[in-house]
């Protein structure tokens, strides 16, 4: 019952201990990695492989407005500065769906 | 050394895009707090203490009262086991950081900033002031959002009429792109990307980052040049 009383607060502390964890780990587990060859090839692959991995969903699973949109958005992103890019993204994201319903 | 104002003011311009898409996203979340039971004074506490969109999304989602302590930090860790790989990648180019700032600056480990950041270095070690320049501007958007939501605490509009859940993805497509050197590159996207969304329809829950990345970098393993090679000989 004592517990029950203080539940939102661990939880919220449960959840912050628990994303702190797997955001401080990464500081510790770079040492075990030798960082030449092979190894360093695949740790230069993490950004774009992750980031790949975040918008898969979105870009090839979630509907052809989000499909064509993303599509868009990497074209203008090869002639246009970011914020300028996320913009016509954004702005055909929007269209896109109204278009298709 | 003095504090390089420059760069932490570099850090705020480049990640204004991304707070001014979170702020809608911050008050929706403030709204569906407050429809829970959550109090303003809770909703906070959690959003500056856990500063993790998607988890604390899912965690609403599931919430109940009184809260499921377990269960909830369980999800909360598993929506967020991408940091993992984001944190070992990120800390190849801490170098410019003073060791005890290392452990404060892994808590604003944010997708969006580890992207900007993960970009800098492409040119070198990231400058902390670059850093601290974009963790302020979003942990503080952050923080105002999902108060001024969960004091308003009725729902301001789905931010998807207004396109904003599309922002995210499309920072990222743009980050992206500065990535792709080399039609190794090309494999590893094409790799990650489908094991991604196979991923996501077949297993319920957050896997489908960490088995997307990790398709990715196991295939940058295998493709890894003449050049890493050798350089594995000769170590």
């Amino acid at each position: 019952m004592t517990l029950a009383a203080y539940a939102t607060e661990l939880t919220i502390a449960g959840m912050a201990i628990a994303t702190y964890l797997t955001r401080v780990s990464g500081l510790y587990l770079v040492r075990f990695f030798n960082v030449q060859g092979r190894t360093k090839a695949a740790l230069d692959a993490m950004p774009p492989a992750i980031l790949m991995a975040v918008i898969a969903p979105v870009a090839f699973a979630t509907g052809l407005a989000e499909t064509a949109a993303t599509a868009i958005t990497a074209v203008a992103a090869l002639r246009f500065p970011l914020i300028v890019a996320v913009a016509i993204g954004v702005a055909s994201v929007v269209a896109l769906r109204q278009l298709m319903g | 050394m003095a504090f390089d104002w420059l760069e932490f003011r570099r850090g705020v311009v480049d990640i204004l895009p991304v707070v001014t898409a979170a702020l809608p996203i911050g008050l929706l979340f403030g709204t569906l707090a407050a429809a829970k039971g959550i109090t303003p004074v809770e909703a906070m506490a959690m959003s500056a203490t856990v500063f993790a969109g998607a988890a604390q999304f899912v965690a609403v989602d599931l919430w109940t009262n009184p809260a499921p302590v377990l269960l909830l930090t369980l999800t909360v860790f598993l929506v967020n086991i991408r940091h993992i790989m984001m944190g070992v990648s990120f800390a190849r180019h801490m170098g410019k950081f003073p060791p005890w700032q290392q452990p404060l600056a892994m808590f604003f480990l944010v997708d969006e900033m580890w992207a900007f950041a993960e970009r800098r270095a492409l040119a070198g070690p990231v400058p902390p002031a670059y850093w601290w320049g974009m963790s302020v501007a979003l942990w503080g958007q952050w923080l105002l959002g999902t108060t001024v939501g969960s004091l308003l605490g009725r729902s301001l509009g789905d931010p998807r009429n207004f396109g904003f859940d599309f922002a995210f993805t499309a920072t990222f497509v743009c980050i992206l792109i500065g990535f792709i050197r080399n039609w190794r590159t090309g494999a590893v996207l094409a790799v990650s990307g489908a094991a991604a969304a196979i991923a996501k329809l077949a297993i319920p829950g957050a896997w489908y980052i960490a088995i997307g990345g990790l398709a990715g970098v196991a295939v940058a393993y295998l493709l890894a040049g003449d050049e890493a090679r050798e350089a594995e000989v000769g170590s």
